[in-house]
């Protein structure tokens, strides 16, 4: 690791660690697990002058339950995701998610806060927040504010935080017991981030019909989305393998698709429809 | 010898340092005033370099100096040690003077007094480049329009290879069938571990410059850097500490080594260069690297009458140590197992924009036994027979030992029946073939591969070698007993500090605990050639015995001596020299030793001390051989691949340490999985390399790895005393085919007879979205 020079900033409040962002500017970065930005500084990618390391403010390393929602700090770790029971009895999909990131040292260092800020394009965690209707949760220098996903995830690594704002919490919904999700994902083989992905939010009525459903893709685009024409198309009908099939066609219509030498653009295409459909397929049948 | 540590599995005493974290790589050491070298490296694959401005770079803080290529016009070329007829050898210098060559190679070498320093003022460095257009594609390098890599040669036509034996346009006459295959061996990265890394400390009071270095030939580095620099050998000190992987990469005289030691003397400080992981992926060599056109002549019964193999090997744009050499090897070895008495190779070796190919673990071999033993599947195929059939037919059996092919070598000795029927056994392959019908009735698609290979280790002969073949040992007997034994080659990972120590503990009659093997210093250890090849037990073990039959030998005459009886009366066994007819008279080796040392009581004319120096030369290669049976599955919906079944018997002679056999296989077949199914060097078309970091160029990770079921034959080897045959690379050249031939085994009811490395998901998918037959 031979980055440019930097100077190092510890705060131990939120407060802190904005009023440094403010006086430093676009030549600030919060660190959180570094497993994002170490590497792009390593490659002299990224030289940011002023590192404001965000290790020491206890609040953002929480998870606890606001009303019929999880507040989840930022700084929660994957693993900490991945093995915490309040996530995995009551929001599963994400727990599975942080499950397919990485290795165990990844996971053990980087943060739900980190990757969604650094929303890279492959990452795991958007396509479960969009498909949970998650909230983004911002403090900044005036003030704070939340932002829904799928108003959070811009373009390729660009979010709707602005400068000098900080993530401060992800809060998803606790999903009620009927409800079934399914997160699956084909890795690249060299990354190992999602060469596509798909998570899915599945309710049905006693019938066997949709009542709701919210479909997440990763990987494809420039940026994660929700397969809306998937869901539409679904939403009312009675989820047999044959419906959900026919529906999951064309998942990437709308989005200018990913092509380079890990997968083309057609090979992208045909697994986000198969994964979107083995996604809603589990989902489906995990609902009660 | 009493047999209490030869064939036991034990583990490697190297490993309690290694797993604790205190063993010592480049990078661990520590030396005062030490200072920090970083490169600047080419960003074009072929470029003119207009002009360098290193003013900047030299004004920053802690920059001790800028060194450009016409600083280093003293220092030799980089060197190629390969000799074949008619080679072009293009000047290799350590850094870039008026035109760079490919992406990654050295222009300017920044010191300063950090690290960071250091990298900061290369950034600072401007050069001005006039690209040209870049030869990237070997077909491209060989047409007669494309731009030279070299000027000063009138094409990119660096070598042209023939091997011919037999009778092969009689051959391919009397076939039933030709088959004819391209078959692209595609450009690896060996992809270390640990990076190379240099320090060195010139001492101008002692005029002594030492290296240390993370290479594999200590002693032949010391040799050529020596020339490069002009300096006396003896005068030259490499060490070779904690070595993380090498995997031939690290067989080989890099420019670094020897500007490293250039910049300590210069400065009369010592100075150090860790390479980062993205100079490993551009700057180190690369392996494999050959497109190639295989024809075979075959009868309908499945016999092979004859094989041709016209090739292109894609050398890079300059020859590192054995460049060359690398697809000669693949010659040697194309009629693999099998009697197949007409043989031709022809290799045209090319410059290319891109590093240079060279040793990469199997370095050729995996080439021919990937060729042979596609073409089995492929007549196989043809005849609609079981590639074991086809195999069996050709088996050269084992009556005919040794076995003299028609590439010129002598096969020592074997039994290839013997591993392949244990594989079939262990693998029930009918029963594998049965399910795989039934499967694909439902739509699953099930392949098998087997290759039944055979390589060639223990390099080697010193004929057949640039540098000398041989290896050395010298075993000393401490005065208090402790065993000490010097060896030439340079492990780093194969665990010869613990196999050593086990043919020297059994045939001394010590434990294994008084036994200690240094290596990797030439300032300690005779020369030596070092390990690469499958050699370093074969060949470095043998020297080993060598040393130690010396030294019984002494120890018996001193032994008769201080036992008042004649040579004939003395036998050694179990640590102890003993009289035939009444062994409760002896002396201990331990008290031998004493002797020998204090030297008051020695037979006339004796030189005092217990120590050998033995200089083995072998008198043939050895021909390790084995089968793997690989099963996989392929599913349709996204083309990746399951293994359903690993299975390798593996026949490496004797075997010292099971342990570390089984180590080797692993990692060898892991290797030959990375190849097979993920690897690839990508370069763009203006010689950009697209798999630059992990990122982009996957090599497997342990849940990659399937479980493997191993097991062995041995049969001896003739060649030496120990009857060991080598096992480095046997897993790598063995497996690949098993793996390929079973995905497209796989793929047979969608008209697929053959498909390209690396075997990724796409490429697999593709095949199989039409009908199948
Ligand atoms: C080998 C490897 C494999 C990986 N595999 C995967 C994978 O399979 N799937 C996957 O999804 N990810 C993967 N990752 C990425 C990993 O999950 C990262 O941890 C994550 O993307 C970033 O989180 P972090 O905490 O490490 O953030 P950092 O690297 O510390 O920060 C990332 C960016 O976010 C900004 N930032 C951090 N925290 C905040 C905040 N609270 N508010 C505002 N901005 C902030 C930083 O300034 C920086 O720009 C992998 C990483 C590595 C090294």
């Amino acid at each position: 690791m031979i980055p440019e020079a930097f100077e190092y900033f510890a705060p131990s409040s939120i407060q802190e660690a904005i009023s440094l962002a403010r006086r430093y500017g676009g030549d600030a970065k919060f660190l959180s697990g570094g497993h994002s930005l170490l590497p792009m500084m390593k490659l002299r990618l990224a030289a940011p002058k002023y590192i404001i390391d965000l290790a020491g403010i206890g609040e953002l390393t929480q998870i606890s339950e606001e009303g019929d929602s999880l507040k989840i700090g930022a700084l929660v770790t994957h693993k900490a995701i991945e093995t915490s029971d309040e996530i995995q009895s009551r929001c599963r999909l994400l727990a599975e998610a942080a499950f397919e990131i990485g290795d165990p040292q990844v996971r053990s260092c980087g943060t739900i806060g980190g990757s969604v800020a650094h929303a890279d394009p492959a990452a795991d965690y958007p396509a479960a927040l969009l498909a949970l209707d998650a909230e983004v949760r911002i403090e900044g220098p005036s003030g704070g504010r939340s932002v829904r996903a799928s108003d959070f995830f811009v373009d390729l690594f660009t979010t709707a935080l602005q400068q000098g704002e900080l993530l401060v919490a992800i809060h998803v919904p606790v999903l009620a017991h009927n409800v079934g999700t399914a997160y699956k994902k084909l890795r690249q083989q060299a990354s190992g981030f999602a060469l596509v992905s798909a998570a899915a939010v599945v309710a049905k009525d006693e019938g066997g019909k949709c009542t709701h459903i919210a479909v997440g893709i990763s990987g494809v685009g420039p940026k994660a989305f929700r397969a809306s024409k998937v869901e539409e198309s679904l939403l009312g009908k009675t989820l047999t393998e044959k419906n959900i099939t026919n529906a999951s066609h064309h998942v990437t219509a709308s989005v200018d698709v990913q092509n380079d030498i890990h997968a083309s653009a057609e090979y992208r295409s045909a697994m986000a429809d198969l994964f979107a459909k083995n996604a809603i397929w589990v989902a489906a049948n995990r609902a009660e | 010898m009493a047999q209490k540590y030869l064939g036991q599995a034990i583990k490697r005493t190297e490993d309690p340092k290694l797993v604790s974290g205190l063993g010592h790589f480049v990078d661990d050491i520590k030396l005062p005033d030490l200072h920090n070298v970083c490169f600047v490296r080419s960003i074009h694959a072929h470029a003119r370099i207009r002009g360098v401005d290193t003013s900047l770079a030299a004004a920053l803080p802690g920059v001790v100096k800028v060194f450009t290529g016409e600083d280093c016009r003293g220092i030799g070329s980089i060197p190629c040690a390969s000799s074949l007829q008619g080679l072009k050898v293009p000047h290799h210098p350590v850094l870039a003077r008026n035109k760079v060559r490919y992406v990654g190679e050295p222009i300017v070498a920044v010191v300063a007094d950090s690290l960071y320093r250091a990298r900061d003022a290369a950034e600072a460095v401007s050069v001005d480049y006039e690209p040209l257009p870049a030869v990237v594609d070997p077909e491209q390098a060989a047409a007669p329009n494309s731009t030279f890599v070299h000027e000063e040669f009138s094409d990119n036509v660096a070598y042209v290879w023939s091997l011919v034996g037999g009778d092969v346009d009689q051959a391919f006459k009397d076939a039933d069938r030709v088959i004819k295959q391209r078959m692209i061996h595609q450009r690896l990265v060996p992809a270390a571990m640990e990076p190379r890394g240099v320090i060195a400390r010139f001492l101008p009071g002692e005029k002594e410059l030492t290296l240390w270095s993370s290479t594999q030939i200590p002693h032949l580095m010391r040799t050529q850097v020596a020339i490069m620099l002009g300096l006396f050998e003896n005068r030259v000190r490499v060490i070779a500490p904690e070595v993380g992987g090498g995997f031939g990469s690290k067989l080989n005289v890099y420019g670094e080594e020897a500007l490293l030691g250039f910049i300590s003397m210069q400065l009369q400080k010592p100075v150090k260069w860790i390479e980062t992981r993205r100079e490993n992926f551009t700057a180190t060599i690369q392996g494999r690297g050959q497109v190639g056109d295989v024809e075979i002549a075959v009868k309908s019964d499945g016999r092979v009458l004859g094989i041709r193999y016209t090739v292109l090997a894609d050398l890079g744009a300059y020859l590192q140590l054995l460049t060359p050499a690398i697809p000669t090897l693949t010659g040697l070895m194309l009629t693999g197992a099998y009697r197949i008495p007409n043989v031709r190779m022809d290799v045209t070796g090319v410059f290319t924009n891109k590093v240079a190919t060279d040793a990469y673990r199997g370095a050729g071999r995996p080439e021919a036994t990937y060729i042979i033993e596609r073409a089995m599947d492929l007549a196989a195929l043809e005849f609609d027979l079981d590639p074991v059939d086809v195999r069996r037919v050709n088996l050269v059996s084992k009556r005919e030992f040794p076995y003299a092919t028609a590439t010129g070598l002598s096969y020592d000795s074997g039994n290839y029946e013997a591993p392949l029927k244990k594989a079939l056994k262990i693998s029930q392959y009918p029963r594998w073939r049965r399910h795989q019908v039934k499967e694909r009735k439902k739509g699953r698609y099930v392949g098998v591969g087997v290759s039944t290979y055979v390589e060639i280790c223990a390099l080697g002969p010193s004929p057949a070698m640039p540098a000398g073949g041989w290896e050395s040992a010298t075993v000393r007997i401490e005065p208090t007993g402790k065993i000490t034994i010097l060896t030439g080659v340079s492990p780093h990972g194969q665990g010869q500090e613990t196999s050593f120590a086990q043919i020297a503990a059994d045939m001394l009659g010590v434990a294994l605990e008084d036994v200690l093997v240094l290596h990797g210093d030439t300032g300690v250890v005779q020369y030596g050639i070092g390990t690469f090849g499958s050699r370093a037990t074969a060949v470095g073990g043998t020297a080993v015995y060598g040393a130690i039959q010396k030294i019984l030998k002494k120890g018996m005459l001193l032994a008769a001596h201080l036992l008042g009886v004649s040579r004939r009366e003395v036998q050694f066994r179990d640590g102890k020299f003993f009289l035939k007819n009444d062994p409760t008279k002896s002396i201990s080796l331990q008290d031998l030793a004493l002797a020998s040392y204090t030297a008051r009581k020695l037979p006339p004319d004796f030189e005092p001390g217990l120590a050998a120096i033995y200089f083995y030369e072998p008198t043939n290669f050895t021909f390790p051989f084995g089968t793997h049976v690989c099963v996989v599955e392929v599913a349709r919906e996204t083309g990746t691949i399951k293994i359903l079944q690993y299975v390798a018997v593996d026949d490496c002679g004797t075997i010292v340490n099971p342990l570390l056999v089984e180590g080797q296989i692993h990692g060898g077949v892991v290797q030959a999985l990375g190849q097979a199914f993920m690897e690839e060097a990508v370069y763009d078309e203006i010689g950009q390399l697209i798999t630059g970091e992990f990122t982009d160029y996957a090599i497997p990770r342990a849940g990659d790895v399937p479980w493997m079921q191993l097991d062995r034959t041995e049969t001896p080897s003739p060649v030496n005393p120990l009857g060991i045959k080598g096992v480095g690379e046997a897993g790598t050249i063995g497996a690949t085919p098993a793996l390929v031939n079973a995905v497209v085994d796989a793929l047979r009811p969608f008209g697929v007879r053959h498909v390209d490395m690396p075997l990724r998901p796409e490429k697999i998918w593709k095949l199989m979205q039409k009908e199948t037959s």
